[in-house]
């Protein structure tokens, strides 16, 4: 048995610029990050539509990787963490925090979910 | 000769249920069987991991026996391993710096009960990623390091202190000096904690920056990396190098990727010790060919029944 993502195609399925500027006509996606959980956990966003994930921590550093879409960022503390997504193929993508938290940092999860 | 004794020692760990599998730490490996010790001059060791002393859940009701279970099944081995080592994950993480301790001393005292005498360990995440392994050196030691045994280099590598799962470029300058006076046919055996290798990164099964590791080991011809984290058996290769990933001693994990969470893999009453086990990895004489055996604790447990009792 291999390491199956590597098998998969990788796909370029979005544009990502970390900490870009946001434009003024771009929706921003607030998402904080706290020990053991991302909110919102499902991320929804639309073909064609950019949107800005705007990052921040409640608590602690911790990390937010996505890995089928080479997402990898930090999130420290009192830091605003922007990361620009340009869906162009619907499908989902889960995330995970990569900055070892505690008991719950296994859980520390959610997806984006890119619709038509 | 000791071939028939050894063919005959093979069998017997068929029959006792155990996997073998045959590890190439060169391309050739005309003999994978053990033989005797003292007359050939192989040997053999024990890798334990993922005990997450500490732990309490439904994954596993009887943690507090496990540990002290694979002990005893070490200990009851038919020949004893020249060394044991514990690829991390001793203790399970707790924010209270006093209990990670606490655990860290349960922990020692019950390994002390094994036989052999000599030992060697390394942390996981969840010994060291919260306090960057500060509590793990108070009581164990240096949380990467070297030793030769028998004309094999072990080199043991910390990619756990680091809370973003890195070794990092002081560990890795180490590493090559460390490694750089072996020639380049010299049998060499990492031991670590997470795969070296992006495994399942989305699963968090991956060191940062592993395949810098991986490309500065494969300047050597003779590598063999044994890990733990990811609670099951693993095989894999990345050029000349194996991979192999070790059960734990808490619960197992399902297959990478193999389900939309890694959430444990449920507890069966009926086998409640059913994916916990160890292993034990021969070395033939010419320090090239590796036999790894897997042992279960699921028949274990019912022939210690002394070693169930602890708490």
């Amino acid at each position: 048995m291999g390491a199956q993502w590597m098998l998969a195609p990788f796909l370029a399925l979005l544009l990502v610029a970390a900490n870009a500027d946001v434009a003024a006509q771009e929706k921003v996606i607030p998402v904080t990050a706290e020990r053991f959980k991302f909110t919102p956990g499902v991320i929804e966003v639309k073909v064609g539509v950019p949107v800005v994930l705007e990052l921040t921590t409640l608590d602690r550093k911790h990390g937010f990787q996505v890995p089928d879409l080479k997402i990898d960022e930090t999130i420290e503390p009192g830091r605003v963490t922007h990361v620009r997504i340009v869906p162009d193929k619907a499908g989902t993508y889960d995330f995970h925090c990569t900055v070892f938290c505690g008991s719950g940092h296994e859980e520390m999860a959610g997806q984006i979910v890119v619709s038509p | 000769m000791n071939e028939p004794k050894g063919r005959r020692e093979f069998m017997q760990l068929l029959g006792l249920g155990g996997v073998v599998f045959a590890s190439g730490l060169a391309g050739a490996c005309t003999n994978i069987l053990r033989k005797s010790v003292a007359q050939e001059d192989d040997f053999f060791f024990v890798q334990l991991s993922d005990s997450h002393w500490g732990f309490k859940g439904p994954p596993n009701p009887e943690a507090a026996n496990t540990l002290r279970q694979a002990v005893a099944a070490v200990n009851a081995l038919p020949s004893a391993p020249d060394f044991v080592v514990f690829t991390g994950d001793l203790t399970h993480t707790t924010d209270d710096e006093a209990e990670r301790r606490k655990r860290m001393r349960e922990f020692k005292a019950i390994v002390a009960d094994l036989k052999t005498p000599v030992q060697h360990y390394m942390p996981g995440e969840h010994d060291a990623s919260l306090d960057w392994g500060k509590a793990y050196q108070e009581n164990f030691g240096p949380t990467h390091y070297s030793f030769d045994y028998k004309g094999i280099h072990f080199a043991v590598l910390d990619n756990v202190s680091d809370p973003q799962a890195a070794i990092g470029d002081t560990q890795m300058d180490w590493l090559l000096a460390d490694l750089k006076p072996l020639r380049p046919e010299a049998p060499i055996v990492v031991f670590t904690h997470r795969p070296l290798f992006d495994l399942a990164p989305a699963w968090d099964w991956a060191t940062r920056d592993g395949s810098k590791a991986i490309d500065l080991l494969q300047h050597w011809k003779n590598v063999t990396v044994f890990y733990g984290h990811i609670h099951q058996e693993h095989h894999f290769r990345t050029g000349e190098i194996a991979h192999h990933a070790a059960t734990s001693l808490i619960f197992p994990l399902p297959a990478p990727l193999s389900q939309p969470k890694r959430t444990p893999v449920p507890w069966d009453p009926a086998h409640p010790r059913r994916g916990l086990g160890f292993r034990e990895i021969s070395v033939d004489e010419s320090r090239l060919a590796l036999t790894l055996k897997q042992d279960s604790l699921e028949g274990v447990g019912a022939a210690q029944p002394a070693a169930a009792s602890g708490g």
